[in-house]
């Protein structure tokens, strides 16, 4: 309708998926975002690698130095939200948005219990005086979890603005607003994955 | 029940609840399109129309040519008559209009980095990219628009805080010094304009993230009906590789920059070794690192960068000839099959750049391997467009010029590659001038004669109106001539082993003094005649915008969609007013049996009936 009165043509596949390809653009879009994500923590992983092995002295045991049990909460606190954000995107699919309003808000607090955690685990390590320049291995250590953190702190911007200004795009583009939390949720996915691989490598190998 | 009475819309009966939501609706609609159309920021400022981001790309990124170069105008001068003092270097540092060794370094690392990230790939991606891309697969846009503005206004940032650092930090140590490779430990100790340089790096990475993501969603998701993988032009396929460069290769020199930022602001030791001494003394910091880290994940990133910087350069250079010489181009498979294969093979040569710091015989024996074998689909492409000039009858306009000097000036700095990417070879010619001819062989003459090239082609689709043909020539002849004044002598240079990166051009080396200062003067010389040619070129360009020969849609009678399916310029929002249906490939030229020499790519098969022309209306299967 607009695009006869205002003679212009509309983007196509914004929703629904191109029949040849099975893809609407934004699930396209993100998982390319994601594998050049997949590079830059590749890259920081090989950094961690090359430097630990040639490391002339003996490498700080992540165990002793880091705090494993906070870590470990943490992990569970991540395999939760994502957990809970495939119930929102399953319930928006069910037609119920209310209850998949909650499980966003369910992952939202999430985030904000991992990054206490986070800030506390950090508190701990400074109050040890263990700061980035302290050796090698806080150095990658803080700038692979800050990295991390960076990413956890978008991801709950992006939840955040779902649960306010965002929410009312699901009164009139419902199939849209489902996609958006699809593309969240993946988004999501790979920042706990990337977790699943910093907890065992920082803190018990 | 209010709630339950119905309205007539139009011809059809409605509840009025759901009446007012529809209306409610396309005012909303009408509201935000209004928005997009009428307001100047929106228009010209923060345009989502990836034509005009196009335009913004083009016209920054020329003007980061024309700095860069002139960077380089100031290096050649000292390097032509070292010490003499000049009139340009005196406005441009206040000194005393001598070079000072350091700021010689600054030019050295802001040439470099300019010309690579500022210029030519937001010139070949940025602009071409942006607003040929979507015209030739026949869609409305970008993907995503908004992500395509966002690129650009990271990227204009980035080139912002590159030059600040230049201006702003003269008394603080001045801009970065370390080369465009920024290698530690120097980059890590070096004055404040490293740390600029770092943030101006990761916003032009961010941009770069944001343009390749929109660019391969664009061609996959967007390509009209009829316009299948084969079917696209080849300049399409050029800048669908490039994007997956750009996308893979960028985050490990995001990660790189981290690093290296860390270590100057966090005090880390990533690059640093344990006991290094600075001026003298032992550097108080945790040690352990590794300089050779920051080289290979720069290089992983800085190799394929070389392939973004020439693919797009080849897709243009096929296009026009394609064009110019009337006939399909020779091997087209072949052509998107060896694009393909370099794009993957350029992500297993990097260390071919580090042979000589000692990683080891056996990852030398790897990388060279691999190193010869990326030269073939190189060699594959330009042969392919060699032999589309057999037999044509060749139109020598000027952008088929510019095009035809891409192909001897690139196959020269390539050829000249292949003793630099052999091990033993590298070792006598490795950082000599000699490294400096052979990739300014395959960027400047080679690259920015492609970037001339399209700029020549595509003008009249841009503006409506055709660059002026004599400024043109004229444009196009004393650049080629001065260009192969400058890099030329390099080759002897480097192979009397003369080092680059000398503040003096190399007099101060019994060796080098002699070839150095017998052809140094000479090139300094074509030096300051480039920058002089480009005036032709610089008069040609405003004034043909304003006062251009006006042509119709289609003036090189050409066969992809940008030509035949729009006007000149094409329209705002949305580029056509039909869908175009893609019947045939984009070069069939010249066939047998056909009253013109060329058939649109919206023609369809004699014999078969022409799809009814669509509504301008979303394309949702």
């Amino acid at each position: 309708m607009s695009a006869e009165a205002h003679g212009h043509m509309e983007i196509p596949f914004t929703v629904h998926a191109r029949p040849d390809t099975g893809l609407y653009n934004g699930k396209l879009g993100v998982w390319l975002f994601l594998a050049s994500e997949v590079m830059l923590f590749g890259a920081l992983f090989s950094s961690l690698i090359l430097i630990r092995t040639g490391s002339t002295t003996p490498w700080p045991e992540g165990w002793k130095e880091l705090h494993v049990y906070p870590a470990m909460i943490n992990t569970f606190v991540l395999i939760a939200s994502s957990v809970f954000v495939i119930m929102a995107w399953a319930n928006l699919r069910l037609r119920k948005p209310k209850v998949a309003r909650m499980w966003i808000a369910a992952t939202l607090l999430c985030g904000f219990a991992f990054m206490g955690i986070k800030g506390y685990e950090y508190s701990l390590s400074f109050a040890h005086h263990h700061f980035p320049k302290t050796n090698n291995f806080f150095a990658i250590y803080f700038t692979m979890t800050g990295l991390h953190g960076l990413h956890v702190l978008g991801g709950m911007v992006v939840f955040a603005y779902f649960l306010t200004k965002g929410w009312s795009m699901h009164e009139h583009e419902y199939q849209r607003f489902t996609n958006r939390i699809e593309i969240v949720g993946l988004y999501w996915h790979f920042v706990d994955l990337v977790w699943i691989f910093l907890f065992p490598t920082l803190y018990l190998l | 029940m209010a709630q339950k009475r119905q309205v007539r819309v139009g011809s059809q009966w409605m509840y009025a609840r759901d009446a007012e939501k529809a209306l409610s609706e396309a005012l909303r609609v009408m509201k935000e399109e209004e928005g997009h159309h009428e307001s100047f920021i929106t228009k010209y400022v923060f345009s989502q129309d990836h034509k005009w981001i196009g335009v913004q790309y083009g016209v920054t990124a020329l003007c980061f040519l024309l700095f860069g170069f002139f960077l380089m105008i100031m290096m050649r001068l000292q390097l032509g008559w070292p010490g003499e003092p000049f009139w340009v270097i005196k406005m441009f540092f206040h000194g005393d209009g001598k070079l000072l060794p350091e700021q010689y370094n600054q030019l050295g690392a802001m040439h470099g980095t300019i010309m690579v990230f500022l210029a030519i790939v937001p010139l070949a991606v940025g602009a071409f990219g942006n607003y040929v891309v979507p015209l030739q697969i026949g869609a409305p846009d970008m993907a995503f628009p908004k992500l395509n503005m966002a690129s650009y206004w990271c990227y204009l940032p980035g080139g912002l805080v590159m030059l600040a650092s230049m201006f702003l930090l003269q008394t603080k140590g001045g801009a970065a010094q370390s080369g465009w490779t920024s290698y530690p430990p120097l980059s890590d100790i070096a004055s404040q304009g490293q740390t600029w340089w770092l943030v101006g790096m990761i916003f032009l990475i961010t941009s770069s993230l944001l343009g390749s993501v929109n660019f391969i969603v664009t061609i996959i998701q967007l390509r009209a009906k009829g316009m299948t993988w084969d079917r696209l032009p080849f300049f399409v396929w050029a800048q669908f590789v490039t994007s997956f460069l750009l996308l893979l290769a960028f985050p490990p020199l995001e990660a790189a920059g981290v690093l290296q930022l860390m270590d100057r602001v966090a005090g880390t030791s990533f690059f640093l070794p344990s006991g290094l001494v600075v001026s003298g003394e032992v550097l108080k910091n945790a040690g352990g690192g590794n300089p050779l880290l920051w080289q290979h994940l720069f290089w992983f990133l800085a190799h394929p960068e070389v392939y973004v910087l020439i693919l797009p350069a080849m897709g243009i250079v096929a296009e026009i000839i394609a064009n110019n010489t009337r006939k399909s181009l020779w091997g087209y498979r072949s052509m998107v099959g060896a694009s393909i294969f370099l794009g993957f093979m350029s992500f297993i040569v990097w260390a071919h750049h580090m042979f000589m710091t000692g990683m080891g015989q056996a990852l030398s024996a790897f990388f060279q391997t691999t190193t010869m074998i990326i030269s073939i689909p190189s060699v594959i492409i330009l042969s392919a467009l060699f032999i589309t000039l057999w037999g044509g009858s060749i139109r020598f306009n000027v952008p088929m010029l510019f095009a035809l000097a891409f192909l001897p000036m690139f196959g020269i700095g390539g050829l000249t590659g292949l003793p630099l990417g052999l091990a033993t070879t590298d070792i006598h010619l490795h950082d000599t001038y000699y490294v400096i001819g052979h990739f300014h062989y395959v960027v400047a003459p080679g690259t920015i004669f492609a970037m001339f090239a399209g700029i020549y082609y595509w003008f009249p689709k841009v503006t409506g109106r055709m660059l002026n043909e004599k400024l043109g020539k004229l444009h196009f002849w004393s650049s080629f001539v001065f260009i192969n004044g400058i890099f030329m002598p390099m080759f002897y240079q480097g192979l009397a082993g003369v080092s680059r990166r000398l503040y003096d051009g190399g007099i101060q080396y019994a060796h080098a003094k002699e070839a150095a200062s017998a052809t140094n003067p000479f090139m300094s010389a074509c030096a300051v005649g480039l920058f002089l040619s480009q005036l032709p070129f610089i008069y040609n360009f405003f004034t043909s915008i304003k006062w251009g020969e006006r042509v119709g849609a289609n003036p090189w009678q050409a066969n992809t969609l940008e030509w035949v399916a729009t006007t000149s310029p094409p329209l705002g929002h949305g580029n056509f007013t039909t869908v175009p249906v893609v019947y045939r490939g984009p070069y069939d030229y010249s066939l047998p049996g056909s009253a013109d020499d060329y058939l649109p790519q919206t023609t369809p098969e004699p014999g078969t009936v022409a799809a009814p022309v669509i509504a301008p209306a979303p394309v949702v299967a």
